[in-house]
């Protein structure tokens, strides 16, 4: 009974926005709630007419995709060190990225944009990557050595014995190893930076180069009261979000499961 | 030590970033928090403490922190209540529950600017869906200007955010119950213990650090809580729903007073530590074993 409900207090919202996104805008007025009456795709062909998406989309895939990958390669590396290195320097290590754990991007926030602009990267989104994986590292490094520490020792001590140096063996011992806990830590970055608006609101400001949650929050300039067209734009934005999910789940959820755990 | 050299390289970069993007800028942030500075002028005078006498005096940054610890209690009460309730039912591993707990965890996926249009437009008094259930349910008078009604905003708001956190606590409560071992509850049953006491005696007692790390998470996110609210009130109205991040952001933004919002984050930090440092304690001293 519980579960059926909050399954409807889950759906349901999602169901509405969905529904309005298809109605034309007098439909909409005339029967804010109904379902319906006919599929009209109208709502998103102004929005793709009177926006460039596709644009924005760009922008959105590019500063994910090299956010996450430069993310895992760098906190990869990191989280390899740490566990290669004896007791001091590993826990020296972990302990500078725990620090930042503890620290909110509200509150370096003004800081960083003062030191980006003087770097003359903002409006950049090379400067918003750089920046994005940067900031992000406590949180990975915390999740990989996290995951790293699980790996079985005495099979890089093999590789170790064999002869192979510490790029072999991150190469093709421990990454290869760690796949699935990359996928996850992948899978949870790649929703933090796909949905973040803090960052791409301090450091973008010129129109082609706005992220998709940027870019939502300047249609509600341009559509003030135009729920279906704004909501179409909630529908496009969470669709590849929604589709990955339904692919990658088992990811995502061990992702956010371990993400949570650094309270 | 020649071991070492070998493993600075996978050191150097990420550090050095983190040392230049993340260290850096919130060491200089504290130096800004002593200057005039508004955030465009090259030149800025320093004014020693006189920004964090001016920040602990101001009445909005007062009415922030209240506001804030008014949204924390409410999202943490709510979020840990619902997502404990829903978990004691979804942690056997059948289907059905493994697709529930699926379809509970889709608004964790979704920006936060999504979330905050989705529920502008479900709060929306004429519009919207929930006004709109009100009154087909005959219940008119319990209709509410929910974000408009500086009394109800923040906790508006606050039900969204544990709307859309809800699915992921729960993954973290399914996981404590699923480590209960199976034969203490068969054993508690088998001695005729009442579900209320299986639950108070066995099962809370083992969950209990799955829910401080619940509690802690949730604290801590509704403190960085700034895309939801931004997108769903700025703020307002007359500042009813301004918690400290959307303060900092506006202090420095809008009003261009980068010193003084400078201020206000040195004085979130502390804020924040303090209540890591709490919980830290809480964590360690809760563990129960059998």
């Amino acid at each position: 009974m519980l579960l059926l409900l909050f399954a409807a207090v889950i759906l349901v919202p999602l169901l509405i926005v969905l529904f309005t996104s298809l109605k034309t805008a007098p439909q909409f007025y005339a029967n804010p709630l109904g379902l319906p009456e006919s599929l009209s795709f109208h709502n998103f062909k102004a929005l793709f007419d009177g926006q460039p998406m596709w644009a924005y989309f760009r922008n959105s895939i590019i500063v994910t995709l090299a956010t996450v990958a430069l993310e895992l390669l760098l906190a990869g590396f990191i989280a390899y060190g740490i566990m290669r290195s004896g007791r001091r320097v590993g826990a020296s290590v972990f302990g500078l990225f725990a620090i930042g754990l503890m620290v909110p991007s509200q509150v370096n926030m003004i800081p960083i944009y003062a030191f980006v602009h003087k770097l003359g990267w903002s409006n950049s989104l090379t400067g918003l990557i750089i920046v994005s994986a940067s900031v992000l590292l406590p949180l990975s490094v915390f999740m990989l050595s996290g995951f790293m520490k699980t790996l079985p020792k005495e099979i890089l001590e093999a590789g170790e014995i064999d002869g192979a140096g510490e790029r072999t063996l991150l190469l093709r011992i421990a990454f290869p190893l760690s796949a699935p806990y990359l996928a996850a830590t992948a899978a949870f970055l790649f929703v933090i930076v796909w949905n973040d608006l803090l960052f791409p609101m301090l450091l973008l400001n010129g129109k082609d180069k706005l992220t998709l949650p940027l870019a939502m929050l300047q249609f509600r300039g341009e559509y003030i009261t135009d729920y279906p067209v704004l909501l179409a734009g909630v529908v496009v934005t969470a669709l590849p979000m929604i589709a990955l999910y339904v692919f990658l789940q088992r990811y995502f959820i061990s992702g956010a499961f371990a993400g949570s755990l650094k309270g | 030590m020649k071991k070492y050299a070998k493993l600075l390289p996978f050191f150097v970069p990420g550090i050095a970033l983190y040392l230049a993007l993340f260290i850096y800028p919130t060491v200089t942030g504290f130096y800004y928090s002593l200057t005039d500075w508004d955030g465009l002028s090259p030149s800025y005078r320093f004014i020693g403490a006189d920004n964090y006498a001016n920040v602990a005096e101001d009445i909005i940054f007062h009415k922030s922190f209240v506001n804030n610890l008014k949204f924390m209690v409410a999202v943490v009460i709510l979020q840990t209540a619902v997502s404990l309730l829903l978990a004691l039912q979804l942690s056997k591993q059948s289907k059905v529950n493994v697709a529930l707990r699926s379809l509970y965890f889709v608004p964790t996926i979704l920006s936060s600017v999504s979330v905050g249009f989705i529920w502008t437009f479900v709060y929306d008094p004429s519009l919207g869906l929930l006004n709109g259930l009100l009154e087909a349910a005959g219940l008119s008078s319990w209709t509410q200007n929910w974000l408009g009604d500086t009394g109800i905003a923040i906790f508006s708001v606050a039900a969204v955010q544990a709307w859309a956190h809800i699915g992921q606590m729960i993954i973290l409560f399914v996981a404590g119950l699923q480590a209960i071992p199976e034969e203490l509850v068969e054993s508690a049953k088998l001695d005729g213990a009442t579900r209320l006491q299986l639950f108070f005696r066995v099962i809370w007692p083992l969950l209990a650090p799955a829910a401080a790390i619940v509690v802690s998470y949730t604290t801590i996110q509704s403190f960085k809580a700034f895309d939801l609210v931004f997108t769903m009130t700025g703020g307002g109205p007359a500042y009813s729903t301004e918690i400290l991040s959307t303060y900092i952001y506006n202090s420095a933004f809008m009003n261009y007073t980068f010193g003084k919002a400078s201020t206000a984050s040195v004085y979130f930090l502390v804020l924040i530590s303090f209540i890591t440092f709490l919980q830290f304690r809480a964590l360690r001293t809760d563990r129960v074993s059998y």
